[in-house]
C-alpha cells in the first residue's frame, strides 16, 4: 500500500474521531486525553471545500443517515438539540425503548419461543413425547410373586403376571379388530378406494436413521417421525377420533360406574388444559383398580379452580336465584336425603362449577375469562394449615392437596387417614416449599418411608408426576423423593414397579439431559431394589405392546436395567426376546434394547460384546424390514462403543452385513451402511481395505441419493473408511474424490447446517489421507463463489485442513489462488463471521514467510476495513491484525507494522467496547512482536492514552488493556515517567475488583512490574491504604499485590512498612496485613529465614488475639513461614509458634480449624515429626471425646504424611503389650 | 450435619487407604497393634536398619526379616475379650 493511501486512511480516521468528539455525549471522548490532533478547527493543510473535494475532506454525508433504520435502533442520529440546558435530561435507556417497540407484552411474543421457554414440561414436549399421556392412568398394582411370606398382605392383591399378559393379548386383539373395522369403513362407506397421498408416505421415509442410535436424538429434534412404528400404521389409527377417546379404558375389567367426563373428547387443545384433572391425569374414576388419588375421591367433579372467579364471597340467596332463573316450567327439587351442603370455604372453592360441565350443557361460545394473577393471588392460599408458608401454590395443586385445607378434626381420624395427610403435607412441602422446608420434609419422608408404606407413598407421588401442569423443578423434586424412598423401601416397591416405570420412562426420552440422567438413576435404583426377576416380569408384557411409544421407552428402560444389574444377568432373556417367533414387535424391542445398552454403557460392554452380538446376529436377516434396520443400527452402536477393539466378536455377522447391504434399499440400506461404517475402523489394514472396496460401489451409487439421511450416512461412512489405515490415498484419489466432490461440493449442501458440518468433516478426513494440495486444488475456486454460505464452508474446510496438515503441500500457484480467495471471502462477508477470520489467520500463519508478497495487500484491506462504518467489520479487522502480527514480523515488514500501530493508536477513541478490546489486543500483539523500543507510536505516547481506558468497565477492554499495560511495565517501564505509573497504579486498584480472575491476576502482576520500575515505596503506600476499603475481594487482592511487590522488590523493602501498618487499631487493616504477610511468605519461600525472628512478636500477638479470623490468618502465616524455613535452622522460633498455635486445635469453625491444622502440619515439617508427636500423644486417649477427635485428626495427618518417621517416636508402652525390643539393640 | 457426613465419609476413605489411621473410638489394642506392624514394616523397609538389627541379634538378615513378618500377626497379643 502506498504511503498516500495510508495517509488517507489515517486522516479519515482522525476526522472520524474529531466528529465523534464534537458529538455531544460521546461516551469515549475523554477531554483529559493527551492527543493533539483531534481539534475541530479547520485544517490548514487540507482543502476546505468539501463539496468539491469530497474524497479529501470529511464525507459530505457524514451525519446523515445513509440508510433508513429498519429496526428502530438507529443510534447514529446526532443529538437533536444542540442547545444548552440547565437541568439534566433523563431519558429511557435503549433497552427500555426497544422493549416498548417490539414486545414483552406489547406484542404477542413468538409463540414458538414462548413454548420453548415455558417451565411447564407438557408445553415443551413433542407430539411423540406427549404420547406418554396415552398410556392412560396408572396401571394397577401388581402382585409380588417373589415376595417373602412376610408380605403376604400385599401378595393377595394386585394383578398377576398371567392377568397382565392376558390383558395385553386382549388389547392387541382390540387393536386388530379396530383396524379391521376402520379399513372396512374406509372402503365400504366411500365405495371408492381413496388414493393416499404418496408424498406423505415419502416424507415418512425421511426419518432420522440415527434417531434410535443416540439417546438424545428423540429429544433434540423437534419434529420426530418414528420409522419404527408398526407398519400397520399405528400412528394413523391414533389420529384423534373423538368417539374413540376411551379406547384405552380397561373395558374388560370390573364394571365401574361411568366416569363423569365420559363423553368428553380426550384430546384437548392446549388452552383448555386448565382443569386440573384432564382426561389423561390419573383420575381413577374410569373403573381402574388404581386407587384414586385420595383427594380426588372427595371431589369427583374435575374442578377448575380459580378460572371463573367472580370474586363473590357469599352464596346466592334464594331471592336472587328466583330473579335469575325462569319460574314456570321448572320446579325446585328437594335435596336428596343425607345431602349436606359444603360449608367450609376452602371446599367451596373446589366446588365451583366445572366449566367443562357448563360448556357441555350450554354449548355455544363462551368468552374465555383471562386468568388474572392478582385474582388468583387473592384466592389461592400460600399458607396451608400444618404446612406453613409455601413458595407458591398452583391452582392444580388444589386437586391433590385440597384435603389439607378442609380443616377436619384430626383427632377423629383413623391412623390411615392421618398417615395419608402426613404424606400429603410432606409432599406439598417438598414440592412447593422453600429450600429449608424441602430439605427437612424430604428427610422426614425418607426416614419414615417404611412406616408409611409403599402404597400410600406412591399413590400420592405418582399422580402428581402425571399432572399436566408439572414444571421442571417440581418434577425434579418429586423424582428425588422417589429416589430416596426407593432406597428405604427396597423390596417393598415390587408391586409398584410398573406404576413407577410408567411415570419415569418418559424421562428417558426427555429433551433435557439432566432429566434423562435422573430417569436412568431412578430406574437403575428401582432395578436394584426390586431385583431382576421382578423387573423382567413387570416389563415383559410391554415388550410387544401395541403402542410403539411404550415399546420404545420400555427398551430404553431395559437398557438401564441391564447397566444396573449387569449385562450377563439379562443376556438369556434378551436372547429369548430377540428370537421370539410370536411377534416381530418383541424382536424389534429386543434388538432395540441391545442397541441402547452400548449407548448407555460405552466401552463397558466389551466383555459381553460377543454375547450381545450373538443375540442379534440372526435378526440381520429377519423377514421384517424394521427389525433388520434396527438390528443394523444396534450393530453400529455396538461397534461404536467397542472401538477400537472387538472385531472378532463381529466376525460372524460380517458376511450377512455386507451381503445384506446389497439387498437393501432406502432406510434399511442407510442403517446397514452405518453399521458397516462403524465396523470398518475396527478391522486390521488388509481386511479394512478389502471390505471398503466391497462397500464402496454402493456408497458411490448412493452419493447421488436425494435422501438427506442417506447423504448423512454416506458422508459419515466415507469419512470412517478414509480414516482407516487400510485404505490408501491412491485408492481414494482414483475412486472416490471425483464423485465425492461432484455430488457433495455443491452450493445446496452449504445451506443446511447439518449437511454443512458433515461435508466439512468428511472432506477434512479425506484430506488427511490424500493431502492438502489435492483437496485445495478442488475447492479453492469456491472461495470466490457468489454464495456466501458456500464460501464459508470452503474457508472452514481450508482452515481445518491447513491447521491439521500445514501448508507445505501447497504449490506456488495454488498459494496465490488461496490467498486471493481467502481475501475475497474476507472482504465479501455480509455477516462478519469468526469462521472466516479463523480461516484467514490460519492460512496466513501456515504460509509464514511465503506470505510476504501478499502482506501489503492484506494490510491495505485491513486498513480500509478498520475505517468501516460497521463496528463488527472494524472489530474483525483488528482481530485479524493480532492473528497475523507474528507472520508480519517474520516477513520483516516492520515498517508496515509501524503504520498499523499508528492507525490502531488513532483508533483508541473507539466507542464500541468490543471493538476497542480488539484494537487493544491488536496493539498488544504488535508490541509483543516488534518490542518496546521499536514500537510505533512510541510507548511514551501510547501509555498515557491507555490510562483513561483502564477505567473502562467492559471486561474485554479491561483484559486487553491490563495485558498491554502489564507488558509495557514488564519490558520497558523506563519509557514512561514515575508519575504516570503511579496514576496507572490507582487505576489498577479498581481492577482488583474485576469479576474475571484473569484480569485480577494481570493487575496483580502489573503492580509487581510497576513497583520494580519505580521502587516499592509509593506503590506500597497506595496498596496499604487500599487495605482499609470495605470490599473483601479488593482487600484480598491488595494483600496479594503486596505479596507480589515484596517478592519483586525484596521483602526488606516492604516488611517494615507492613508491620508498622499492623499497629493501626482496625480489624480489617490488621487482617489485611496478616493476609499480605501470608502471601508474602508464600511467595518468598526460603528467603523467610531472614525475617522469622523479626515477625515472630507480631505473630505472637496475632495468635493470641480474641478474634477467630485473626488467629486463622496468623495460622496461615505460620504455615507459610514454616514451610519456607524447613531445614534452615529456625526450629526454636517454630517451636515457639507451635506452642501458640496448638491450643487452637479445638476450634470448630471449619475454616479456622483447617488453617490451624495446616499450620501444625507445616511446623511438623519444620521441626520434625517426633517433636510435634509429643504434643499429640497426650490427647489420643483422653477421656473426653471432644478432645480426642482433634488429636486423632492431627495423628492421622501425621500418619499419612510421615508414618515412617513416627516409628522411632512412638511412646514407650512396654506394660501395655507394646514392646519393641528391636529398638534397643546396640551393636 | 452435611459437614459431619462429609467428614465421616472422608474418614472412611482415609481409613480405606491408610489402615493405620484412627479415630476417636480407636481402642488401645488396635492402636498398639498398628504401631507394631508399622514398626516392623519400617525395619524391614530400611535395609541398613535391618542388617544392623540382624547383626545385633546374631541372626541372618533373611531370618530376621521372616521373624519380623511373622511377628506382625497379633503383634500386640490377643485382642481383648469383648464384653457384650
Amino acid at each position: 500500500m502506498s504511503d498516500a493511501d495510508f495517509e488517507t486512511v489515517r486522516r479519515l480516521q482522525a476526522e472520524r474521531n474529531a466528529a465523534s468528539a464534537a458529538k455531544k455525549g460521546s461516551r469515549t471522548f475523554d477531554p483529559s486525553n493527551q492527543r493533539t490532533d483531534v481539534s475541530t478547527k479547520a485544517s490548514l493543510t487540507e482543502s476546505f471545500d468539501t463539496t468539491l473535494y469530497d474524497r479529501e475532506g470529511v464525507d459530505k454525508f457524514a451525519g446523515y443517515s445513509t440508510s433508513i433504520a429498519v429496526d428502530g435502533d438507529d443510534e447514529d442520529m446526532e443529538d437533536a438539540d444542540g442547545g444548552h440546558r440547565l437541568v439534566g435530561q433523563y431519558t429511557a435507556t435503549r433497552d427500555q425503548i426497544d422493549e416498548m417497540a417490539r414486545g414483552n407484552g406489547v406484542e404477542e411474543e413468538d409463540i414458538l419461543l414462548g413454548r420453548e421457554k415455558s417451565a411447564r414440561i407438557a408445553d415443551r414436549e413433542t407430539d411423540y413425547q406427549k404420547r406418554r399421556f396415552d398410556r392412560g392412568a396408572l396401571t394397577p398394582t401388581r402382585a409380588d410373586p417373589f415376595a417373602a411370606n412376610t408380605h403376604a398382605n400385599v401378595e393377595t392383591e394386585g394383578q398377576t403376571y398371567r392377568e397382565v399378559m392376558a390383558l395385553r393379548e386382549l388389547e392387541k386383539e382390540e387393536e386388530r379388530v379396530k383396524k379391521l373395522i376402520e379399513e372396512k369403513e374406509a372402503r365400504g362407506e366411500n365405495g371408492v378406494a381413496e388414493h393416499k397421498a404418496t408424498l406423505q408416505l415419502e416424507e415418512n421415509d425421511k426419518e432420522n436413521v440415527e434417531a434410535g442410535s443416540t439417546v438424545s436424538v428423540v429429544t433434540s429434534r423437534k419434529r420426530k417421525q418414528r420409522w419404527d412404528v408398526s407398519s400397520e400404521a399405528a400412528t394413523e389409527e391414533e389420529a384423534p377420533q373423538p368417539t374413540d377417546a376411551k379406547k384405552r379404558s380397561r373395558w374388560d375389567q370390573t364394571p365401574a360406574p361411568a366416569a363423569p367426563d365420559e363423553g368428553l373428547p380426550k384430546r384437548r387443545s392446549r388452552w383448555d388444559q386448565a382443569p386440573a384433572l384432564g382426561g389423561a391425569t390419573p383420575v381413577g374414576s374410569q373403573g381402574l383398580a388404581t386407587p384414586m388419588h385420595p383427594s380426588q375421591a372427595a371431589a369427583m367433579i374435575p374442578t377448575q379452580f380459580g378460572t371463573d372467579i367472580s370474586a363473590r364471597n357469599a352464596p346466592l340467596s334464594d331471592e336472587e336465584l328466583d330473579m335469575m332463573l325462569p319460574s314456570e316450567g321448572y320446579k325446585i327439587l328437594e335435596p336428596p336425603p343425607g345431602y349436606a351442603p359444603v360449608r367450609n370455604p376452602a371446599r367451596k372453592l373446589m366446588a365451583t362449577p366445572a366449566p367443562t360441565a357448563t360448556t357441555a350443557t350450554m354449548g355455544g361460545f363462551m368468552m374465555q375469562e383471562p386468568e388474572s394473577a392478582r385474582m388468583l393471588g387473592k384466592q389461592l392460599p400460600t399458607e396451608i394449615p400444618g404446612v406453613g408458608d409455601l413458595q407458591f401454590f398452583k391452582a392444580e395443586d388444589m386437586a391433590y392437596f385440597g384435603k389439607l385445607m378442609d380443616g377436619g378434626d384430626e383427632a377423629a381420624m383413623t391412623v390411615e387417614e392421618l398417615k395419608e395427610r402426613k404424606i400429603m403435607r410432606l409432599l406439598l412441602k417438598v414440592k412447593n416449599g422453600t429450600p429449608p422446608m424441602r430439605k427437612t420434609a424430604l428427610r422426614q419422608i425418607t426416614d419414615n418411608a417404611r412406616q408409611f408404606g409403599a402404597g400410600a407413598l406412591f399413590n400420592q407421588i405418582l399422580p402428581l408426576l402425571m399432572e399436566k401442569s408439572l414444571e421442571d423443578q417440581e418434577r425434579h423434586l418429586l423424582v428425588k423423593v422417589i429416589d430416596r424412598v426407593l432406597y428405604k423401601l427396597d423390596d417393598l416397591v415390587r408391586p409398584y414397579v410398573h406404576k413407577i416405570l410408567v411415570v419415569i420412562e418418559p424421562l428417558l426420552i426427555d429433551q433435557d439431559y439432566y432429566a434423562r440422567v435422573e430417569g436412568r438413576e431412578i430406574i437403575s435404583n428401582l432395578a436394584k431394589a426390586a431385583g431382576l426377576a421382578t423387573m423382567i416380569s413387570t416389563m415383559r408384557p410391554d415388550i410387544d405392546h401395541v403402542d410403539e411409544y411404550v415399546r420404545n421407552t420400555t427398551a430404553r428402560a431395559f437398557a438401564v436395567v441391564a447397566s444396573a444389574l449387569g449385562i450377563p444377568a439379562l443376556l438369556p432373556f434378551l436372547r429369548a426376546v430377540c428370537r421370539s417367533k410370536k411377534s416381530w414387535q418383541a424382536r424389534h424391542t429386543g434388538v432395540k434394547i441391545v442397541q441402547q445398552i452400548p449407548i448407555l454403557m460405552g466401552c463397558a460392554i466389551l466383555p459381553h460384546l460377543k454375547g450381545l452380538v450373538d443375540c442379534i446376529a440372526d435378526n440381520l436377516s429377519d423377514e421384517q424390514a424394521k427389525v433388520r434396520t434396527v438390528t443394523a443400527l444396534a450393530v453400529a452402536a455396538l461397534a461404536e462403543a467397542a472401538n477400537p477393539y472387538g472385531i472378532e466378536s463381529f466376525d460372524e455377522i460380517l458376511n450377512p452385513l455386507w451381503t445384506g447391504a446389497r439387498k437393501q434399499r432406502g432406510k434399511g440400506l442407510a442403517a446397514f451402511l452405518k453399521a458397516v461404517g462403524y465396523i470398518i475402523p475396527l478391522m486390521d489394514e488388509e481386511y479394512a481395505n478389502y471390505y471398503t472396496s466391497q462397500i464402496m460401489e454402493i456408497l458411490l451409487r448412493e452419493f447421488s441419493s436425494p435422501d438427506e439421511e442417506m447423504k448423512k450416512v454416506v458422508l459419515k461412512v466415507v469419512s470412517q473408511c478414509a480414516s482407516t489405515n487400510g485404505v490408501t490415498a491412491g485408492y481414494l484419489k482414483e475412486h472416490v474424490l471425483t464423485d465425492f466432490f461432484k455430488s457433495f461440493w455443491v452450493r445446496r449442501m452449504a445451506l443446511d447446517r447439518r449437511n454443512y458440518r458433515q461435508v466439512v468433516d468428511t472432506t477434512v478426513d479425506l484430506g488427511q489421507k490424500v493431502g492438502v494440495g489435492e483437496i485445495l486444488e478442488r475447492v479453492v475456486n469456491n472461495l470466490k463463489d457468489e454464495s456466501e454460505p458456500y464460501r464459508k464452508m470452503t474457508v472452514e474446510t481450508v482452515e481445518k485442513l491447513i491447521a491439521a496438515l500445514g501448508a507445505a503441500d501447497v504449490s506456488e500457484r495454488l498459494e496465490e489462488r488461496l490467498i486471493d480467495g481467502v481475501l475475497y471471502a474476507f472482504q465479501e462477508q455480509s455477516i462478519e463471521d469468526i469462521v472466516i477470520l479463523n480461516g484467514f489467520g490460519t492460512v496466513v500463519n501456515a504460509l509464514g514467510t511465503r506470505c510476504k508478497p501478499y502482506l501489503p495487500q492484506i494490510v491495505s484491506t485491513i486498513l480500509w476495513r478498520m475505517n468501516n462504518k460497521s463496528a463488527t467489520v472494524r472489530q474483525q479487522a483488528a482481530d485479524l491484525i493480532s492473528r497475523i502480527a507474528m507472520v508480519m514480523k517474520q516477513c520483516g515488514e516492520d515498517a508496515l507494522m509501524g503504520k498499523l500501530g499508528i492507525v490502531l493508536y488513532e483508533y483508541l477513541g473507539e466507542e464500541y467496547p468490543e471493538v476497542l478490546g480488539s484494537i487493544l489486543g491488536a496493539l498488544r500483539s504488535i508490541v509483543t512482536v516488534v518490542g518496546i523500543n521499536q514500537m510505533q507510536p512510541p510507548i511514551r505516547d501510547l501509555l498515557p492514552r491507555l490510562t483513561p481506558i483502564l477505567r473502562n468497565r467492559h471486561e474485554k477492554v479491561q483484559e486487553n488493556t491490563i495485558d498491554l499495560v502489564g507488558r509495557i511495565a514488564d519490558r520497558g517501564p523506563e519509557s514512561v515517567n514515575a508519575r504516570e505509573w503511579m496514576r496507572i497504579c490507582f487505576e489498577l486498584l479498581d481492577m482488583l475488583k474485576a469479576h474475571k480472575k484473569g484480569i485480577r491476576r494481570a493487575a496483580n502482576n502489573t503492580f509487581g512490574f510497576i513497583a520494580k520500575a519505580i521502587g516499592p515505596q509509593d506503590v506500597l503506600a497506595t496498596l496499604l491504604n487500599n487495605l482499609r476499603v470495605q470490599e473483601r475481594q479488593s482487600r484480598v487482592c491488595t494483600a496479594v499485590a503486596i505479596g507480589i511487590v515484596a517478592e519483586t522488590c525484596a521483602p526488606f523493602t516492604v516488611l517494615p512498612a507492613l508491620m508498622n501498618e499492623y499497629r493501626v487499631p482496625e480489624l480489617n487493616v490488621q487482617n489485611g496485613v496478616l493476609k499480605a504477610m501470608s502471601f508474602l511468605f508464600e511467595y518468598i519461600g526460603e528467603m523467610a529465614k531472614d525475617y522469622v525472628y523479626a515477625v515472630t512478636p507480631l505473630l505472637e500477638d496475632a495468635l493470641i488475639d480474641r478474634d477467630q479470623v485473626h488467629r486463622q490468618t496468623a495460622a496461615s502465616v505460620v504455615k507459610h513461614i514454616a514451610l519456607g524455613v524447613v531445614g534452615l535452622g529456625c526450629e526454636d522460633a517454630m517451636l515457639h509458634l507451635l506452642n501458640l498455635v496448638f491450643p487452637n486445635i479445638f476450634e470448630t469453625s471449619p475454616h479456622v480449624i483447617d488453617r490451624v491444622i495446616e499450620a501444625v502440619d507445616a511446623i511438623r515439617m519444620a521441626v520434625g515429626t517426633g517433636v510435634v508427636m509429643n504434643y499429640v500423644w497426650a490427647g489420643l486417649f483422653h477421656p473426653a471425646r471432644k478432645v480426642r477427635v482433634p488429636y486423632w485428626r492431627l495423628y492421622n495427618d501425621a500418619y499419612v504424611q510421615s508414618a515412617d518417621a513416627m516409628v522411632p517416636f512412638y511412646p514407650d508402652l512396654e506394660h501395655d503389650g507394646l514392646s519393641r525390643p528391636e529398638l534397643s539393640i546396640i551393636v | 450435619m452435611a459437614d459431619k457426613l462429609r467428614t465421616l465419609q472422608n474418614l472412611e476413605a482415609l481409613q480405606a487407604r491408610y489402615v493405620g489411621t484412627g479415630h476417636a473410638d480407636t481402642t488401645k489394642y488396635e492402636w498398639t497393634s498398628n504401631i507394631i506392624r508399622d514398626s516392623y514394616a519400617s525395619y524391614i523397609g530400611h535395609p541398613p536398619l535391618l542388617s544392623y538389627m540382624a547383626v545385633g541379634m546374631g541372626d541372618s538378615k533373611e531370618k530376621v526379616r521372616a521373624m519380623m513378618i511373622e511377628k506382625m500377626v497379633r503383634g500386640a497379643g490377643n485382642p481383648p475379650e469383648t464384653q457384650e
